[in-house]
């Protein structure tokens, strides 16, 4: 026990993104309603961006904007140090990845309503109950 | 031994291939369709026979067609038995042709067009077995036989046949892709080649246990064959139309099974290394029971086409019992038989069918005094009945002499009274249906009354004529046919 | 520089944007640009895959930046192939699939043409991409649309089954995603290669074998295979027949050749076999989802459901070949990548004209088609023998190299599990043939039932016609495509 609890204070972004994305599993397995379901896609998806953001995080590093650094003179004389940025790459990419969950949520949210709008209903067992009705009368 | 390097093995597989999109263009035709049929027939059997003075002196004809990889290649080859069974299957193509014009019409059955398409279809690949390089090409026209006999099985449409298709389908296919397939790939993996050669094509890589298993997963996976327990397709396939009954159920698709087991055992085994392993006695004894015991049921058969079933899977293993004794005389006598069962046999179901076509009488109960009504028919059957049974003055005997000879040769004698006792069960089921027609009195005969002769048409007696006087020649002039397979077998 | 593999990609791309644009002038303007952007990337891919065959490796940079800082276009021998694949599928696609979306959903067939466009953009950027990260994106690209134009089918269940798909697409491209991060982290890189190269020297790393799993779990999430598909047959099924033929030939292809470019380029197939432990475990799956997946195809009642559980079946070939761990196997795998695709298509494009013709795939719904649409069932009858691995067809030589693979590598269960789903599938599809075939078509009419051809149109038998000489092809030539394309790929 005594070598966890070190490796979870020095990790602790790591635990933390876990635990996020369990909860978020949790919500899409065991919720019965289709909108709590997307919600817990949602957190499950940024626990993920969360990680990528912890993972370019440097201690006593500051955003990566050099200043002048554009051909400027003082960039010539000013060592630059890349201990001394953050690093921007996973931010980057999480933008990307914003994007791509926000437009699946859309999509989701999308054929949420498709799925109102024909049974009335956004519980599972309802709906399950529904459809298995709607066929048997065809 | 030279070797030929020739395109004619590839070109009599494609010739009835490529005269079906003329059969099926030419479906509102029949006459033109036909024509057609008798066309391809004709130039197949020319294209087969033209090969035949190469191979008797000795040569080989090769073609390769293209690779999979190194040693599986889809290939042809034509050696002295690929060349005996092409003969046999070619000529009868021609008669069968004929007789089911006779056969169809007389019978105006629907789907004539698809019926021939896929006969064609079938015979293409039966030459392609015939010719196989190795056993991938073999294994390949293998499967194309048993699909393009599947719609011909289930011509009818009815109920009967779609159970009988099912059951050939079971057998077939389920034996060939679930023991056959994986046989042959481990060959393959263990030899990294499939080419036949008369020496075998394994090294001493393979040990007893691993060498009966595979053996007999090629004996009962090549169903055609009809050895005990994978026999029952073949009397559900009755339900075919006769013609079909007659090529592809006792000479083209069930000689392709016995002639792929014969290719086996003398091209993928070798006769050497089943010798050492003493694995022919194993054959044999399988083969053994299928002859005694389909005998036996074939005597208590009243369905005519059913009782000459059930004499094809015992005559089958005759085949396979003569190539498993692995003696000069037991392979000649049991691979010559591939030739004169076939005249045997198909001139008896072409009799059960001409008889169904000028009376409607399926059973032999009813047959009773018919031999007066239709003497060339029975007088035929008779003729194929003793090529049958192995009595003289017809082919059947050669090939039943020399299978005798083998086992003494082999020092095999108790397996001479398989042979002998089989003989005469043979002649139990067949000698008394002629006995009935010709001497019989049916029950709506009157006594004393001259009955008419009422043969069926000539479409349907002249085929059935010319397979008797084939098998009465056959015993007068084997020879040829006795070097193709000297040849072929290295004896 | 040779700028093909921009355009392959480019291509449908701005198509989609100008479908998009002149769905408001007309239409059916927005087919045409479709079919006009599928052809440049059609065309493009051959040109890539010759260039590659000749020249190696392509090595396109995305505005010039050199990696490992850009992104870039890397495409080999295998993803060439597949890219050919990939482009010829979606536009024979388009060609037979206009007919269908008119019928099905004609009010909105712009919107249907241009996600339709995206989503093949996403399909061949996932296949060209030498990237991770972009990888990931791709595959979302590809997942979001097919997302759109599943929901777009049966009006009753389609979007539920659409978002049943969404909640697990989701669950596995976050599973990649992580693995991708965890790889960051290690290397600081996110180009294949040169993440390959940095790897080779921290393979004990445990945030590698995480990075591993965890990358490989969403893709197979993605990919269906068994116990994580649960969603595919609901998806796959209800969906547009016009997307169904598209996406189920090639998005779970498409995720194979993923985890194939995982395990061969990025971790190396020496990590994944001599410092893993986990091939054996992987093959147990294969042949539980081989089994799995056929079994339940037994119990399917409707067509489209029964071919899904086929291409469940058919996942577990790939991904057991792939982890059998010898050439052999990752050769069958990577040619049943093709071989499965272009059978998949050409089943589900004889479903289309089904479809097209009556509306239904029920079982019940399939009586007398022989008759009423000879050509439609020919090709399906083909494509059907190739899944159940008939030679010539393609099917039997992917089969081949799998079972010498399992042979190979002693695995013996995977190539028992092989040979049983071959066997099932002989059920399954004669039990689809025999309905068709013996059951007379009860709404043709009472008098001349299931005589009268009823066809689809002539653009989707072509289309068929097409895709069926390709299996035939595919099978002829498997032994030059092993030898131009994947051996010395795996070199």
């Amino acid at each position: 026990m005594s070598d966890i609890l070190p490796l979870i204070v020095a990790k602790y972004n790591f635990w933390l993104y876990i635990i996020l994305m369990m909860i978020g599993l949790y919500a899409m397995i065991a919720k019965n309603n289709l909108m709590k379901k997307l919600v817990g896609m949602n957190i499950f998806q940024t626990a993920i961006i969360l990680f990528y953001v912890s993972i370019g995080y440097k201690h006593g590093a500051t955003i990566p904007i050099i200043q002048g650094g554009h051909g400027g003179h003082s960039a010539h004389d000013a060592v630059i140090h890349a201990a001394d940025y953050i690093n921007p790459l996973p931010h980057v990419l999480m933008l990307t990845a914003i994007v791509v969950s926000v437009a699946t949520f859309g999509v989701a949210m999308a054929l949420c309503v498709r799925i109102y709008q024909r049974y009335q209903t956004l519980e599972e067992d309802e709906l399950r109950m529904r459809v298995s009705e709607r066929i048997t009368h065809e | 031994m030279e070797i030929l390097i020739s395109i004619k093995p590839l070109l009599t597989v494609l010739v009835p291939l490529l005269v079906i999109p003329i059969l099926v263009s030419s479906s509102q035709k029949p006459n033109v369709r036909e024509a057609w049929i008798f066309g391809a027939g004709f130039v197949m059997f020319f294209l087969v026979a033209s090969m035949v003075p190469a191979v008797l002196s000795g040569s080989k004809i090769v073609f390769t067609l293209f690779e999979l990889a190194p040693g599986a290649d889809i290939a042809f080859q034509v050696d002295g038995l690929g060349m005996l069974f092409a003969l046999v299957a070619g000529s009868l193509y021609i008669v069968t042709s004929l007789y089911s014009i006779g056969y169809m019409r007389g019978l105006k059955e629907h789907g004539q067009t698809r019926f021939v398409s896929f006969f064609a279809l079938a015979i293409s690949a039966t030459m392609g077995a015939a010719f196989s390089a190795n056993l991938l090409t073999l294994y390949l026209f293998y499967e194309i036989l048993s699909l393009a006999t599947y719609p011909l099985v289930a011509h009818h449409e009815d109920a009967k046949s779609r159970i009988s298709a099912r059951r050939y389908l079971v057998f077939i296919l389920g034996t060939s892709i679930g023991l056959v397939l994986p046989a042959m790939i481990y060959c393959y993996h263990v030899t990294g080649t499939l080419a036949f050669s008369t020496a075998g094509i394994f090294a001493g890589q393979l040990s007893k246990p691993a060498a009966t298993v595979l053996l007999l997963m090629f004996v009962f996976g090549f169903a055609k064959a009809g050895i005990m327990p994978f026999h029952s397709w073949l009397p559900a396939a009755m339900v075919a139309p006769t013609p079909v009954s007659a090529l592809l159920h006792a000479v083209a698709v069930v000689k392709v099974g016995v002639f792929s087991i014969v290719r086996v055992i003398t091209g993928i085994f070798g006769v050497d290394l089943l010798a050492h392993f003493n694995l022919g006695v194993v054959v044999m004894v399988i083969a053994s029971f299928t002859i005694i015991v389909s005998s036996c049921i074939a005597l208590s058969q009243d369905e005519l086409k059913r009782r000459l079933a059930f004499s094809t899977i015992s005559q089958l293993s005759y085949i396979v019992f003569g190539v498993a004794l692995l003696s000069p005389s037991g392979q000649l006598g049991g691979v010559i038989h591939i030739l004169m069962h076939a005249f045997g046999k198909i001139t008896l179901f072409f009799c059960a069918g001409a008889i169904f076509v000028a009376t409607g009488k399926k059973y032999i109960s009813q047959m009773k005094g018919l031999g007066r009504q239709m003497p060339v028919t029975f007088a035929a059957f008779f003729i194929g009945s003793l090529g049958v049974i192995g009595l003289p003055p017809t082919g059947g005997f050669y090939s039943k002499w020399n299978l005798i000879l083998g086992t003494l040769e082999a020092g095999q004698t108790i397996f001479m009274v398989v042979l002998l006792v089989s003989s005469f069960l043979n002649a139990f089921y067949f000698l008394p249906i002629v006995y009935q027609a010709f001497f019989g009195k049916g029950k709506d005969d009157l006594s004393g009354a001259r009955v008419k002769i009422q043969e069926a048409n000539l479409c349907l007696v002249l085929p059935l004529a010319i397979t008797a006087l084939a098998s009465i020649g056959l015993f007068f002039f084997p020879q040829m046919f006795v070097d193709l397979i000297t040849l072929g077998l290295n004896l | 520089m040779n700028n093909m593999p921009a355009i392959l990609v480019l291509a449908p791309l701005l198509g989609a944007f100008f479908a998009c644009l002149a769905a408001w002038i007309q239409k059916q303007l927005s087919y045409y640009i479709a079919l006009a952007a599928m052809a440049v990337s059609c065309f493009a891919a051959v040109s890539v895959l010759t260039d590659v065959i000749t020249s190696g490796t392509m090595q396109y940079r995305m505005a010039g930046w050199a990696p490992p800082m850009g992104i870039e276009l890397r495409i080999d021998l295998l993803n060439a192939m597949v890219l050919v694949l990939i482009s010829a599928i979606a536009f024979v696609n388009l060609v037979a699939s206009v007919k269908n979306v008119e019928q099905e959903i004609s009010d909105r067939a712009p919107s249907f043409y241009v996600m339709y466009l995206l989503f093949v953009v996403g399909l061949l950027g996932v296949t060209a991409t030498g990237d991770l990260f972009n990888l990931y994106v791709l595959i979302e690209i590809t997942s979001l649309t097919s997302y759109t134009l599943i929901a777009l089918g049966d009006k009753d269940r389609a979007p539920l089954a659409a978002l049943n798909y969404i909640f697990i697409g989701v669950i596995g491209a976050s599973f990649y995603l992580l693995g991708v991060g965890y790889l960051y982290i290690t290397t600081g890189s996110l180009n294949m290669a040169d993440v390959a190269v940095i790897l080779k020297g921290i393979q004990g790393s445990s945030a590698v074998l995480t990075a591993f799993i965890l990358c490989i779990l969403g893709v197979w999430i993605k990919m269906a295979l068994f116990p994580l598909h649960v969603w595919l047959p609901n998806a796959y099924a209800f969906a547009p027949v016009g997307f169904a033929r598209v996406v189920a030939p090639l998005m779970t292809k498409v995720m194979v050749y993923v985890m194939v470019r995982l395990m061969v380029t990025v971790f190396g197939l020496e990590y994944i076999f001599e410092t893993l432990n986990l091939a054996d475990a992987v093959v147990w799956l294969a042949v539980t989802a081989i089994l799995a997946g056929a079994f339940t195809a037994l119990f399917q009642k409707d067509l489209k459901k029964m071919l899904a559980y086929i291409i469940v079946c058919e996942i577990g070939y790939m991904v057991g070949g792939a982890w059998l761990g010898n050439s052999l196997g990752m050769t069958g795998a990577i040619l049943h990548i093709l071989n499965d695709g272009l059978m998949t298509f050409a089943l589900f494009l004889a479903v289309g004209n089904i479809i097209y013709m009556r509306r239904q795939t029920a079982f019940s719904d399939l009586s007398g088609l022989f008759a009423a649409m000879p050509w439609t069932m020919a090709g399906f009858v083909l494509a059907g023998l190739s899944i159940i691995g008939v030679p010539p067809t393609c099917g039997f030589f992917s089969k081949w190299y799998l079972v010498l693979g399992a042979f190979e590598a002693g695995a013996y269960h995977f190539a028992a599990a092989l040979i049983i789903s071959s066997l099932v599938c002989a059920v399954l599809f004669f039990k689809v043939f025999e309905i068709c075939f013996f059951e007379a078509d009860s709404g043709a009419g009472d008098h001349n039932p299931a005589k009268v051809i009823t066809e689809a149109p002539v653009s989707m038998l072509a289309s068929l016609g097409l895709v069926s000489v390709a299996i035939i092809a595919a099978g002829i030539y498997a032994g030059t495509i092993v030898d131009t394309i994947i051996l010395p790929f795996l070199q």
